[in-house]
């Protein structure tokens, strides 16, 4: 007869075990598995937009191309660099959690916040930008040349996936704040920190996504 | 007497807190189970409120009744109160979140504060909708398609899609802890091939809820920010392609006819073993039907836009792709029909149902592949057809599925059985209103009366009469179980364990069970249904 997992007993049941979870392994590996299956929501969620943008830059090749030159390749070369390093320290933060290491978690999380602060902080300059060269879509929008009602279009999408995008960065760093309190207040430890390494999981896909979004943004006129 | 009171003061996850915020608060799937239960029958009564009106103004070719807007928002707030706000919810967020850790051994989902979470954003979403009907409504139909969602309708369709798109995420939610439950907490000895294939049809229909409600809740994103914003994105004007719009919706809102039927198909599963005494016939092959069927599904939503400016060899890979979906239905059809052999068969009311679901679905099943069908789409688009062949799958097959199981699992949930007598009498009356509401339908629609319209040529006033006396019979057949499942409640007899002898660790437990459902975990040495023949007896 096929067993699976061994029963705990009563001296193994651990404080940060809940009450539905036989031992610690199968909470870690229920936890684990939620995150993933979360982020292929994600995937889904961003998708409809990655779909969408692909159709229209199929149509329109040369409108996109020339909007995509209004962008400041720059500021976003700079952010990708930021979020990549974010994407460090994030790391960093779930490796000292693993280890124990509680000044090392609530440093390096803290580090994750500033460099996602500045993240933010430069597309905060870029949309401003934007607004000032009429760039924003809407009743304001001006765009020289043959391709005004396509260019519109790419804005849109400009706007609507980095705005998307700078939500879950938002998202990501009111997290992180709250794991910064909960660390500095003990309460991760080797045996139960799923919720630092969850939040990486996270932090990291919401980078991944970036790294997508530069290229098909800023750089699709350089090819 | 004794025995009664005896057993009334056992502890269980009924009677172990009281007041309201020992349900608010709770974390026990069971309690949410139930709290779902009751919100999916609010909008199961409101959405049927529409119904009626909506039959009643069918009963003369005039639009006597109502105007046409009016008509409007009403097959449209039917549309999304039922799919939405019953159909999706209905045997996951109910069936599902009461039996599926039973049915594995566990003590409760592996997220349970998500599980509250999930119903909480399922009433918030459903409250905004409730705000758009009292509001005025919406009249752009369930589908909201665009451009008139975006740039022409006058109604509430911001507020109505902001609900929709909140309550997404509780079916997110619900499908998400069904993966991961199913994944990690099985009990000992109860690997894959052992579980309930209930178990396997939830997980079918929750891969579908995570892949595709996402998809749907960007398009919604969208719709609302084309119609606060004009980005254009939908709006020809600007470039944009309303049929874009089309694809993504249809990319969910086809699998979602999946995330409502599997769990169905499931339920019978579990009637047809246990009331004909029989081992389940083929059990990989509905195993694997089953996720054959969520695979597919994401494959054909190109099938609702034949005639939506699709290029004809797209529409003809579709076309051929929802031919394919057939298969793995018909096996399921077949193998049920298998076990049926040889059985020992009993009809109580769980089993009229699975018998009134094999043959509805059968129906709604084929006259689906006459809607797959290229040229005969082009004929019966958008005609009383399609509206009776997707009743015939979600009302004769989800719904009665949904109270066959209801009606299996009310000495478990409740610890009283339902009077008998009533049940089977509920179950006819069902089976009959609902076929002399929707079959005329067909008719109606091969004749050529187009759906939406609160008008129509006189000759078809008889078929139009006949539907919506069907459709009073139908709502009397649904009344009566809605009395005498709350009559129970105080009046029912005191229910077993396993009142029907079935095979299943939900039944191994005391009816109601304790909050903990198991007093020990329960270790699994046999396969599912070990009904008739035994395993070894079969090799």
């Amino acid at each position: 007869m096929p067993i699976g997992r061994r029963r705990p007993t009563l001296a193994e049941h651990h404080a940060a075990l809940a009450h539905q979870f036989d031992d610690l392994d199968q909470q870690r590996e229920a936890s684990s598995l939620g995150m993933w299956v979360f982020l292929v929501t994600e995937i889904m969620f961003f998708g409809g937009l990655f779909t969408g943008y692909t159709v229209y830059r199929h149509a329109y090749p040369e409108a996109f191309a020339d909007a995509s030159r209004r962008l400041a390749v720059a500021l976003g070369a700079v952010n990708t660099a930021v979020l990549i390093c974010s994407s460090l320290t994030m790391a960093l933060a779930v490796r000292s959690a693993q280890v124990g290491k509680r000044r090392g978690v609530i440093a390096f999380l803290s580090l994750t916040m500033l460099l996602g602060s500045a993240f933010l902080v430069v597309k905060g300059v870029e949309y401003a930008h934007k607004f000032h060269d009429h760039l924003v879509p809407g009743a304001t929008f001006a765009f020289e040349g043959p391709h005004r009602p396509h260019a519109e279009l790419f804005f849109s999408f400009y706007f609507a996936m980095t705005g998307l995008h700078a939500l879950h960065m938002v998202i990501g760093i009111g997290i992180l704040a709250a794991l910064v309190v909960l660390s500095s207040r003990g309460r991760f430890s080797p045996d139960d920190y799923a919720a630092v390494e969850n939040t990486g999981l996270y932090w990291h896909f919401v980078d991944i996504v970036w790294i997508f979004l530069f290229p098909l943004l800023y750089l699709i006129s350089r090819t | 007497m004794m025995a009664t009171s005896l057993s009334e003061r056992r502890e269980h996850y009924l009677n172990i807190s009281y007041g309201v915020k020992s349900w608010l608060l709770t974390t026990d799937h069971k309690r949410i189970a139930l709290l779902y239960l009751i919100s999916i029958t609010l909008f199961f009564f409101l959405g049927g409120a529409f119904a009626v009106l909506i039959r009643l103004e069918l009963l003369t070719p005039t639009g006597d009744l109502l105007q046409s807007e009016t008509y409007n928002k009403l097959f449209t707030m039917h549309g999304v109160t039922m799919v939405f706000f019953f159909l999706i919810p209905s045997i996951p967020a109910v069936l599902g979140n009461f039996l599926v850790p039973m049915m594995i051994g566990a003590r409760d989902l592996a997220f349970p504060r998500l599980n509250l979470a999930s119903w909480y954003i399922y009433t918030i979403g459903g409250l905004f909708t409730l705000v758009a009907a009292v509001a005025g409504g919406v009249d752009t139909g369930w589908t909201f398609y665009t451009p008139y969602s975006t740039s022409y309708a006058n109604t509430h369709v911001i507020l109505t899609a902001v609900g929709i798109f909140i309550t997404g995420f509780s079916s997110i939610l619900t499908g998400l802890n069904f993966i991961v439950t199913i994944h990690t907490m099985r009990a000992p000895g109860l690997t894959w091939f052992r579980l309930p294939l209930f178990i396997w049809a939830q997980y079918a229909a929750s891969l579908i809820m995570v892949l595709g409600t996402p998809v749907v809740a960007i398009a919604i994103v969208l719709v609302a920010l084309e119609r606060l914003l004009r980005i254009g994105i939908f709006d020809p004007a600007l470039g944009g392609d309303p049929v874009l719009f089309q694809h993504l919706f249809w990319f969910y809102s086809h699998p979602a006819v999946y995330i409502m039927i599997l769990p169905a198909m499931g339920v019978i599963n579990e009637l047809i073993t246990c009331f004909s005494r029989k081992r389940i016939f083929g059990y990989p092959f509905i195993a694997f039907s089953g996720l054959a069927i969520a695979l597919l599904g994401f494959l054909v939503w190109g099938h609702h836009m034949f005639l939506s400016s699709q290029s004809v060899y797209a529409s003809m890979v579709f076309s051929i792709l929802s031919f394919l979906v057939a298969i793995p239905s018909a096996v399921k059809v077949f193998n049920w029909t298998a076990t049926l052999y040889k059985g020992s068969i009993s009809y109580e009311t769980p089993m009229l149902y699975a018998f009134g679901f094999i043959g509805l679905f059968t129906v709604g099943g084929l006259t689906g592949l006459f809607l797959a069908t290229l040229a005969v789409d082009v004929h019966v688009h958008d005609t009383y057809f399609i509206v009776a062949h997707f009743h015939y799958i979600m009302v004769g097959g989800v719904i009665m599925a949904y109270l066959g199981g209801i009606h299996f699992w009310w000495p478990k949930m409740s610890g009283r059985m339902y009077p008998e007598g009533w049940g089977r009498l509920a179950a006819l009356v069902i089976f009959i209103g609902f076929n002399l509401t929707f079959f005329p339908q067909f008719l109606l629609g091969y004749l050529g009366m187009p759906r939406r319209y609160h008008i129509y040529p006189p000759e078809f006033q008889v078929l139009n009469v006949m539907s919506s006396a069907g459709a009073s019979i139908l709502g009397v057949g649904y009344l009566i179980p809605m009395v005498y499942l709350l009559w129970s409640l105080r009046y029912g007899a005191v229910a077993d364990p396993n009142p029907w002898e079935a095979k299943g660790l939900e039944w191994e437990t005391p009816s109601p069970p304790p909050t903990a459902n198991f007093e020990k975990t329960p270790v699994v040495t046999e396969e599912a249904y070990a009904y008739w023949p035994k395993e070894a007896d079969v090799g």
